[in-house]
């Protein structure tokens, strides 16, 4: 006979772990037990079905040695764990077997500590919540910090690319902030107007012969326009079915660019899209075009080719403070203060004399206005664009920014960019399992920070500066 | 000023209203009294276009409101303080004020401000506050108190009583009466506290089951033996 401690402390878990490893057992078995590989003769079917039922048998004691942690036994768990994390990788004969074992014990290992030391818990979940005063003055810091980084010598040219690209990220996540954090709207398409921007700057050059400069605007006002065509009517859909409309329309988006040859140059994209100049004045190039000057000469310094890249660095840090700074402003306005009111209740906000419509698709076609400013900029950046740089994983990536660091907190988007861009960017060599530390990243966040990383909303108005 | 005329409106397929005809009065107050679901609410909500009617018209000084929009109600000068009073939680006090100001000049703003302020001081006390953190009395405070920022024709008041002490559901009418006398503002008052409502209100109706059973003013509704009955509580109440 079982006693009743040993009853909860094991069965329990025994239950939770024999349902979950059934559940992988269902996964995995065509996933993992059934793949197809290409031959010469076509797709053949491989099985492999000893390492489905492995996984499936991996995941059955986890969540069994989960269970008993949580039940009151988490250090005896610790340990097993911790050796099963660190023998997997040599003991198995498959390796990406191995990793997986690994990657789960150390989850165990991990989730067992914190109940075994519940202290530390404590400390992450709470005692790091972020001193009001810091968040105060951290965006100030911060600024000054970017302003200063391409002139420091720490700086090389990955981590300035890294820091532009990052700051891109950071520009789109504010944008989409008007529409998520502000508006209340699950826009799942935003990468839509990303595009728009990008063949915009990239088509006005090319056949027209704009600058980088006389184009921005133009690509800003076509997303603008896309949002206004597309919005006036999607703006009538409730919640969710607006965001599946937008998926939807970043979906078309994309692929018009890879139907439309004649004008996108289809999959193969555009090339040699104009790069960008001095403010129209000079050219970063070591030899100009006759009748152009030249970056360096301009200033009478030598020629480098960082200097584009510093310059361009400058340009989406200044774009991004711009959405920043337009958000901050807005917020003050009937118009910002309007947009939240429609994201807390509708009903209300409506009946205070606010139309629905039009204040959601200002919203909307502001945040798309922005989006094309940084798709513009990423043309000119990278030189050339297609279809490819713009599928449904941008947006959901944007979106994860957004969310994670907090919808309608400015300072949690640069964190959760800096977590979710930069650092998978910096570990590159880890090739693959990227994907698998954005998962993680995602998955940490939300279960310490479900609100984001930063939860708080700044009120529009403060105390003593009221009217 | 505001008449309603065989009205009926669906909730769903459920038909909420069955031909409801009343009428409110310039510088009235006008209570609508009855039990829980006889569609005291939903009379309110298709005033202001949701659920739309589906027979029948809503006069409001002399323009048929019944096809119009939300928004475009509310800029003829009705106001509402909705059922659970519908503040913006994560926004303060004052930007819910500011927002409740969209429709008046904003020239007045200061002086409308100032009074509401005057009338709910817990208000100018809290105003930096989350209006999501306020008890449910100042809720209803602000609620109202953000209506009466648009300068409103009309102001519908639905259940402001729901939910709240004694103490400050005696302050919360003493503040409706005030927004009558004062500023002239026509009061059409949904309550479930009909006791307190028909003290105030000039005129009332009694609405059973999406139909008018019986109208009056306060004091010959209070008298009624059937309404002591129905919802006062028998005739040993007060």
């Amino acid at each position: 006979m079982l006693t009743k401690a040993s009853r909860t402390t094991f069965l329990v878990p025994l239950r939770d772990g024999v349902l979950a490893g059934l559940v992988a057992l269902v996964l995995a078995f065509p996933i993992v037990g059934l793949p197809t590989s290409e031959t010469a003769h076509g797709l053949v079917l491989r099985p492999r079905i000893p390492e489905a039922i492995a996984f499936a048998v991996a995941v059955f004691l986890g969540r069994f040695a989960l269970g008993v942690a949580e039940a009151g036994k988490p250090r005896p768990i610790l340990l097993i764990a911790l050796l099963v994390a660190i023998a997997a990788p040599f003991a198995s004969a498959a390796p990406e077997f191995g990793a997986a074992l690994a990657i789960g014990g150390l989850f165990v290992a991990l989730r067992s500590a914190l109940l075994a030391f519940p202290g530390v818990a404590g400390r992450i979940s709470g005692g790091i919540r972020v001193p009001p005063v810091a968040i105060k003055r951290a965006p100030l810091v911060l600024l000054l910090l970017l302003v200063v980084l391409p002139l420091t010598p720490v700086i090389d040219r990955r981590l300035l690319d890294i820091a532009v690209l990052v700051l891109t990220y950071v520009m789109l996540g504010w944008g989409l902030n008007i529409t998520v954090g502000l508006a209340g709207l699950l826009d799942l398409g935003y990468v839509a107007f990303f595009a728009i921007g990008a063949y915009a700057y990239a088509l006005l050059s090319l056949t027209a012969g704009l600058s980088f400069w006389g184009a921005l605007p133009i690509a800003g006002l076509c997303a603008a326009a896309a949002g206004l065509i597309v919005g006036g009517p999607i703006l009538r859909l409730r919640g969710d079915y607006f965001a599946i409309v937008t998926l939807g329309f970043g979906e078309i988006v994309r692929l018009v660019a890879i139907n439309w040859s004649s004008l996108t140059g289809g999959s193969q994209g555009i090339a040699q899209i104009p790069r960008i100049s001095f403010f129209g004045l000079a050219d970063f190039t070591a030899t100009p075009d006759p009748g152009r000057r030249a970056f360096h000469e301009l200033f009478g310094i030598s020629f480098d080719p960082a200097h584009r890249q510093i310059f361009i660095f400058y340009v989406i840090l200044a774009l991004a403070l711009a959405v920043n700074a337009f958000i901050a402003r807005s917020r003050k306005l009937p118009l910002g203060r309007a947009w939240e009111a429609l994201r807390e209740d509708e009903i209300a906000a409506q009946s205070l004399g606010l139309n629905l419509q039009r204040i959601r698709l200002s919203a909307y076609a502001i945040a798309a206005a922005w989006g094309g400013f940084a798709g513009a900029f990423f043309a000119v950046r990278q030189g050339f664009i297609s279809p490819e740089s713009f599928s449904f994983l941008e947006s959901a990536v944007i979106l994860a920014i957004v969310v994670l660091g907090g919808v309608g907190s400015q300072l949690g988007v640069v964190l959760a960019a800096i977590v979710m861009i930069g650092v998978p960017e910096l570990v590159r060599q880890l090739a693959e399992y990227r994907m698998l530390a954005f998962g993680v990243a995602m998955v940490a966040i939300m279960v310490w920070r479900p609100s984001g990383l930063i939860s708080r909303r700044e009120p529009s108005i403060r105390l003593g500066d009221a009217t | 000023m505001l008449e309603l005329t065989d009205v009926r409106s669906f909730y769903g397929a459920i038909e909420a209203l069955k031909g409801v005809s009343i009428e409110v009065r310039q510088g009235e107050i006008v209570a609508l009294i009855g039990a829980n679901g006889a569609g005291k609410s939903t009379l309110l909500m298709t005033i202001f276009g949701s659920p739309r009617v589906r027979h029948g018209s809503i006069n409001f000084l002399g323009q048929d409101i019944s096809r119009l929009k939300t928004h475009e109600i509310a800029r003829l000068g009705i106001a509402q303080a909705p059922e659970g009073r519908r503040v913006f939680p994560r926004l303060t006090v004052l930007e819910n004020l500011k927002l409740g100001a969209i429709l008046a000049p904003p020239a007045n703003f200061d002086r409308n401000l100032a009074r509401a302020y005057a009338m709910f001081p817990r208000l100018q006390e809290r105003q930096g506050q989350r209006a999501g953190t306020l008890s449910g009395g100042e809720q209803q405070m602000l609620a109202i108190a953000r209506a009466l920022m648009s300068e409103p024709k009309l102001l519908l008041l639905d259940e402001p009583s729901l939910g709240l002490a004694p103490l400050i559901v005696r302050q919360i009418f003493a503040a409706i009466a005030e927004i009558n006398r004062e500023h002239g503002t026509t009061v059409l008052l949904v309550e479930q506290n009909a006791h307190q409502a028909l003290k105030l209100a000039n005129r009332a109706y009694v609405l059973v089951n999406g139909r008018i059973q019986s109208t009056g003013t306060g004091a010959e509704l209070l008298a009624s033996d059937e309404v002591r009955e129905a919802y006062l509580g028998g005739a040993g109440h007060h």
